[in-house]
């Protein structure tokens, strides 16, 4: 139970997927302008990180290494496809929001990392929560960014308004810049430097 | 008709651009982004899958996966797009499979230049991202075949100007929590604000 409990939590916070070992940076910069975007990107993320490495792991002994990493794409495409069709049925707005990055979700490099470098070894019950530990440290990463650029690039926090803006005759002057693509990349970026100040040993090799 | 196209290829290569705006192919880019040659190798492969697997799925998506698209067969109701992710990724993986045999064949020298590259390719969203935004912006052929080659573009010179600045960047003294990927990411968050100012950009 408390070696589940390690696999869970360590990509939650000291071996982070994101500002830890820099997988799947692309969506997470991408949907991070509004929080509720985050919130459902999260979700289909870890949604499927976790069902292929359980998938993966359960079929691991049966697969041929020389095309494993075919039938890997065939299995997190298929299980992205099920997130999407559930995202466009359920919240067809945020599936516009989101457009093609739900879709991208299976050329993000921490499916493939984990099932490469867990679910191909691990049992199945270990897998899954490696998977569950992933997606959630993904989550926390996405829902930070998503917090702050929220906030401070209009003033709202899932569609309400926290600061006022000025328009709205309050005394908050939203600051743009956050809602654009450079903003994201400088808050990672900074992210990562406060994780490699706080715990140094999450830093690459020099 | 011409204006069109050079007006899609400049908004393609500066204004969308891949890497800056849509953060399509970030694990590459920063990953492969130390040396501005290995860079230069890994920008030249993107443009020529991109080049080659867009217009292949345009033809795809146009003649198999539409709605409609099968009435010639007497399905004219069928409509195949949620297939559209699970073929665009095989179509890309069996082009750069068949590229990478072709290559090795026939320009060994290329082959052997561009050769680690190109498996890494298959996973680089901004290949698929490509597709994706032709399915959604619901591009024609020709147009298909401008976004590719200037999408590939675009995403190259991000990629060799990253390298370019990051081999400057060995020599200046960076904080200690910040070296290696932290100043890489805010170097381009300055690129991406760099090429916002091509936003003004109309023809």
């Amino acid at each position: 139970m408390n070696k589940l409990k390690k696999v869970f939590w360590e990509p939650v916070f000291s071996n982070n997927p994101i500002v830890g070992q820099i997988l799947g940076i692309c969506s997470a910069l991408a949907v991070t302008s509004k929080l509720e975007t985050s919130i459902v990107m999260s979700l289909a993320v870890t949604f499927v990180v976790a069902f292929s490495n359980l998938a993966i792991s359960l079929i691991r002994r049966h697969i041929p290494s020389s095309i494993r990493i075919l039938i890997e794409m065939t299995i997190i495409a298929s299980l992205v496809i099920i997130a999407d069709q559930i995202i466009k049925a359920f919240a067809y707005d945020v599936s516009k929001q989101l457009s093609v990055y739900v879709g991208l979700i299976i050329t993000n490099c921490i499916l493939m990392g984990r099932a490469e470098a867990f679910a191909l070894k691990e049992p199945p019950l270990k897998s899954f929560v490696d998977g569950l530990g992933n997606g959630l440290g993904y989550s926390l990463i996405l829902l930070i960014v998503g917090f702050i650029r929220e906030l401070i690039g209009s003033g709202k926090l899932l569609g309400f308004s926290v600061l006022k803006p000025v328009t709205e005759g309050g005394w908050y002057l939203p600051n743009g810049l956050f809602l654009l693509a450079p903003s994201a990349f400088v808050l990672i970026g900074v992210l990562i430097w406060l994780l490699r100040t706080w715990h140094p040993k999450a830093g690459e090799e020099e | 008709m011409l204006e069109h196209y050079l007006s899609l290829l400049v908004k393609s290569i500066f204004i969308e651009n891949m890497a800056l705006a849509f953060f399509l192919g970030m694990c590459t880019f920063l990953a492969v982004s130390k040396r501005v040659e290995t860079a230069a190798g890994l920008g030249v492969a993107v443009v020529v899958v991109q080049a080659i697997t867009l217009p292949v799925n345009n033809l795809i998506y146009n003649h198999v996966l539409r709605q409609g698209a099968l009435s010639w067969a007497g399905l004219g109701q069928v409509d195949l797009s949620f297939l559209g992710l699970i073929t665009y990724i095989g179509v890309i993986a069996a082009i750069v499979q068949i590229l990478e045999m072709t290559l090795d064949k026939y320009v060994p020298a290329l082959y052997n230049a561009l050769g680690i590259f190109l498996p890494l390719i298959t996973v680089n969203c901004a290949i698929l991202g490509g597709t994706l935004f032709m399915v959604e912006r619901d591009y024609t052929f020709p147009e298909s075949v401008v976004f590719g080659l200037g999408s590939g573009l675009g995403f190259a010179l991000a990629i060799i100007g990253l390298a370019g600045i990051r081999e400057k960047m060995k020599y200046s003294n960076v904080p200690k929590g910040l070296r290696g990927l932290g100043i890489t990411f805010i170097t381009a968050g300055l690129m991406a604000i760099a090429f916002m100012a091509f936003s003004g950009i109309k023809l």
